[in-house]
Order: C-alpha cells, then structure tokens, then sequence
C-alpha cells in the first residue's frame, strides 16, 4: 500500500474534478458530533533526530534478554542463536522475499523450505513435513482438523497441560468447524492416561497430547499410541523440537501427526512473535497434510529442480473443498530453523538439550533445599521447565526480580485458580552456573 | 470414444452396469481423456449411505481434482482396492479394472433417469 502525500495543486485538482470546495465538503452526510469525535489530536511534526530520538526512548523502557537474565519460558525460550542464522537471513534474497507463488522461478526458495522439510522430518522422525505454518498453536489446531477429516469423525480428547495459550487457540478453531473439544484429565503435573481407551468413544478423531507439557512434565506416553489406534484415532503429539536432542522423537512414540512450536530454533522471542509451526505425519496421511510441500525432482536435462507437490489439495485447485485456509508457509522462520538445525547438528542439539536438562535440574536442586520453596511436582521427570510453589505471591518475587535483573518466571496464578502461588521457571544452555546461584541468592531474601 | 451399450450413464461422466439390485459404478473414458493422468483416488467407505448426486471420492490428476458422483441411491459395498494403489488403472481400463466401487441399489426407478450409451455418446459428440 502506498500513502502518496498530496500537493496542494494536485489537492485542488482533486477537488475542481469532484466539484466541491474542500475536502471537508465530502463529509457532510456524517453528523457533526461523529465528525467531532473523530478528530485526531496529533502534536506537531518532529525531525528525524528528534523522532527516531523520541522512539530509542520508548524502546529503552522494553527489558529484554539482552540485558536481563532469563529464566522465562512456557513456550518460548530464550536459546542462544548463532550468528550466522541472523547474518543468513538477514540477506534480501531471502529477507524480502514472499512466500513463492511463481514457485519454481525461485528454487533457491524452494531448496531451501526443501531442506526445511528434511531436516524437521529427521528431527520428529516422521516421514512427510509441510513447509511450515505460523506457529505451533495454529500447527496442533491443523492437526486436530486434519484428524477429524481423515477419521471422518468430530471430537478431539486434548491434555488439560497443554500451553494455555495454545488451549485458547484450539477452542477458537475447532468448534467454529463444529470440532468439540474434552479435557482428559491430569493427575500431579503429568496428564492421566488411565482412563483413555474408555474416553476414547466412536467420535474421538484424535488425542492431543504436548510432552514436555506446560508446566514442563515429561509425559510418560508409553503405550498410548496402540491404545488410541486400536479405536481408530490419531495420535497428535506436541513437542519442544530442543528436547529432541534426547527425548525419544514422536515417530518413537508412535504419533501419526507431530507438531512443534519452532521459536526454540534459532529464532528470537520478539515479545511474541513471528514464530513458526512445525507440522510433520506419517507418509500415509500426506494429502490430508494442509500447507504447502516442496518436492525435489529432475528437469528434461535431468538437472536437480524442486517443484511445489501435491498441489491438488490445496485452495488455489479446491477452493470450495479445502479442508485448511492455509495457503502460505512462515517462509524467513522456517529458513532460521533450517539454519539453526544445520548448524546444530545432531551433536549440538543434544548438547543443548543436555546443558538444558543440566541446569533447569541444578536450579531445581538448590530451590528445593531454599525454606519455604518447595516444587510440587518434583518427583515428575522434567527437561527444562518446572513449577515451583513460593513463599510470598510471585508477583512479589517476579517485581523484586526485575530490580535486580532477573525474569524470575511466569505467574502461573494468572492461568488457573489452583495454580495460585506458584511460578514457572524456565532453564536454557544459555544460563551459567554464576547466573544460577546468583538468582539462587536472590530467591533465598524471601 | 469408447461408450459400452450395456452401460447407463450420467452427465457427470460416470457409468453404472447394473446387475439386480446392485450397481458396479465409475468413469467414462471420456472423462479418464478430459483429466489427464490420474495420481490418485480417494474411494469411499464400505458400508456409507449413499444419495443420487452426493460425492463418493475424488480424483485427483496432475493439473486438477474431480469430485466422482454416485449415479444412483444406495449403500457402499465394495470399493475397488486396487485404485489405491494403482489410480492409473482408471486411465488404461476406465471400464474394467477400473471400476470405482459397487453399490446396492435402494431406489431402482433411479436408473431410468440415467443416459444410454447413445444419449451418452451425444452429449460429448
């Protein structure tokens, strides 16, 4: 969209060929009072200097990871991202550009959402990845509707420990598709299982399960995926793609649609976002898979070339039949995790995993020893994020934290009544053993 | 164009062979020709009621998609597995081992709305 300023000539000229006077003439049909009201009271124009000066100040009263040591999380995590993902896609051949829609006149576009997939399809140990979606809670509503179109049936059982804010998503899609939503229920920080295959009724087109979960469980899956097939389900599993690095892969487990919230793969928290939705299955789902999908293939001289596949599926053919209204993928996100994952490897994403599950559990360890601490679900296997009960409210702490230059965690009482008194803490690779003991030190004053 | 007389037809394209209260059903040749080579076929479920006009499956080819139409009321009872593998099949032998699926018939007076083969053939002269 351009905003072209007007001269007053052209002004005039605008106004001569409509025939009125001024351009207030055109507004006379709108009562006076709206016209009032409508007013914007602007101040008076800046300079540069004195405007982008103006805006470093409002800047500055943003508190970032930069300056402040960490221990958020509860989706999205401050890892440490190598430079080259920043200088790499910093570059305008990537940067400005759109997601292809004369897709095979940018194959450099193409190899590069190509080696996204492999990568994401090696990372989730499933066979088929789309090119991306806009992040993971969009990513775990996809999968549900994908279930329900494949089973052709309309409920979807979800782990009350999914992130709240994924939840939100959720109960937003899936009953405007008419998809009903039922809890399973939980049980000391961990979802219940127990009672699945009786929940697990003629209607239920899939369960939804995030492992760690939001209050950083590990959940135990074992034997889940042949009790949710034995009924004809889908098994949709939500993961944190670093605790890949150790934990065993949703393919492992047995998941047929496996989704992630990519920010963890080199890519900035941002205050929220743009953030990218990893979204992998089982080969045999792939033309209920929404999104985009790149194919490597060769040309008539038999030279490598990657085509957008499976295009059929998509609104462009089936408008009317679509089963997804994505037609785009986070192009410029999924190139950073590609990025990251290369650079990565599979013995630094272990590494990292490990220093995460390192460290969150020596935090951890000191907490539980601090008086009046104590982590409720401590007898819970974690990777990177933990809940712990505190001896005055968290804001309390969390407002004395920032003084000191801490995010001390997540008021988990602003989510449920019965989590009232609790925060969440977060514990990346990036945390060292200083940072540790000096929040440990801080803890302890309360 | 191949249009077998002891077939009845529909101006979606598809056939029917009927034997008693059943009904053998899937595309023409003419219709395999307008989609080009086919990649792909979703086939209904066994044991699905079916209306005269609902979609049973769709076809999916290189450049588009095509819903398939049941051309008769009735219930699903038999689908030709072989498509899910081999869709091509539907290409090289529309007629025979390419047929779609089988379905019984609940409302016979139904066929007596379809085309003959020579109506058929004139529709897409």
């Amino acid at each position: 969209m351009h905003t072209i300023p007007n001269t007053p000539e052209v002004e005039k000229e605008l106004l001569d060929a409509i025939g009125v006077q001024r351009f207030e003439d055109l507004l006379v049909d709108i009562p006076k009072t709206f016209l009032e009201k409508c007013r914007i009271h602007l101040p008076e124009p800046l300079s540069e200097l004195e405007a982008s000066r103006h805006l470093q100040n409002l800047a500055n009263q943003n508190r970032n990871t930069e300056g402040t040591v960490s221990f958020l999380g509860g989706g999205a995590y401050d890892h440490f991202i190598p430079a080259v993902v920043d200088f790499l896609i910093g570059r305008s051949e990537f940067y400005t550009a759109y997601t292809p829609y004369q897709a095979e006149v940018s194959q450099g576009t193409l190899q590069s959402i190509y080696e996204y997939q492999s990568l994401t399809c090696h990372l989730m140990d499933m066979e088929v990845a789309n090119a991306s979606m806009y992040d993971g809670a969009t990513a775990l509503a996809e999968a549900a509707i994908m279930s329900c179109g494949i089973t052709k049936k309309d409920k979807v059982l979800v782990s009350p420990l999914i992130n709240p804010g994924t939840m939100k998503v959720l109960k937003t899609y899936l009953p405007n598709r008419n998809i009903e939503v039922i809890l399973l229920p939980e049980k000391n920080g961990q979802t219940d299982f127990s009672t699945l295959p009786e929940l697990i009724d003629e209607q239920i087109a899939a369960v939804l399960v995030q492992s760690p979960n939001f209050l950083g469980s590990i959940e135990d899956l074992t034997g889940i995926s042949g009790k949710i097939h034995e009924k004809n389900a889908m098994f949709v599993l939500f993961v944190d793609p670093i605790s890949l690095g150790i934990l065993k892969s949703p393919g492992g487990w047995g998941a047929d649609i496996a989704v992630s919230e990519g920010q963890p793969l080199g890519i900035h928290q941002s205050f929220g976002g743009p953030y990218l939705g990893v979204f992998s299955a089982k080969k045999a789902l792939v033309r209920n898979m929404p999104g985009r999908i790149v194919g490597q293939t060769v040309d008539v001289d038999g030279k490598r070339g990657y085509v957008l596949v499976l295009q059929t599926r998509e609104q462009h053919i089936r408008r009317e039949k679509a089963t997804s209204n994505i037609c785009s993928n986070q192009g410029l996100m999924a190139l950073a995790a590609a990025i990251y994952l290369s650079l990565m490897g599979k013995t630094g994403l272990k590494q990292a995993a490990t220093l995460c599950l390192n460290n969150s559990h020596y935090l951890a360890e000191k907490i539980s020893s601090l008086k009046g601490f104590s982590l409720p679900y401590g007898n819970v296997p974690f990777f990177k994020e933990f809940v712990v009960e505190t001896p005055v409210s968290p804001k309390e702490i969390i407002t004395a934290g920032l003084a000191e230059n801490f995010f001390a965690g997540i008021d988990l009482g602003n989510y449920r009544e019965d989590w009232k008194g609790h925060l969440l803490m977060a514990v990346t690779e990036k945390r060292t053993r200083k940072e540790i003991e000096f929040f440990v030190k801080f803890l302890s004053k309360f | 164009m191949n249009v077998p007389s002891d077939l009845l037809f529909t101006k979606d394209h598809e056939w029917a062979l009927i034997s008693g209260d059943e009904a053998k059903v899937g595309i023409t040749e003419y219709a395999q020709h307008e989609l080009g080579d086919i990649v792909y076929i979703e086939l209904p479920v066994v044991g699905d009621p079916v209306s005269k006009g609902d979609s049973i499956g769709t076809i999916e080819a290189v450049k588009t998609v095509a819903d398939i139409y049941s051309p008769l009321s009735g219930e699903i009872i038999e689908i030709n597995e072989a498509l899910k593998d081999a869709a091509e099949l539907v290409n090289k032998d529309p007629y025979g081992e390419g047929w779609i699926a089988r379905i019984k018939i609940s409302d016979p007076s139904e066929t007596k709305s379809m085309l003959t083969s020579e109506e058929y053939s004139k529709l897409i002269g």
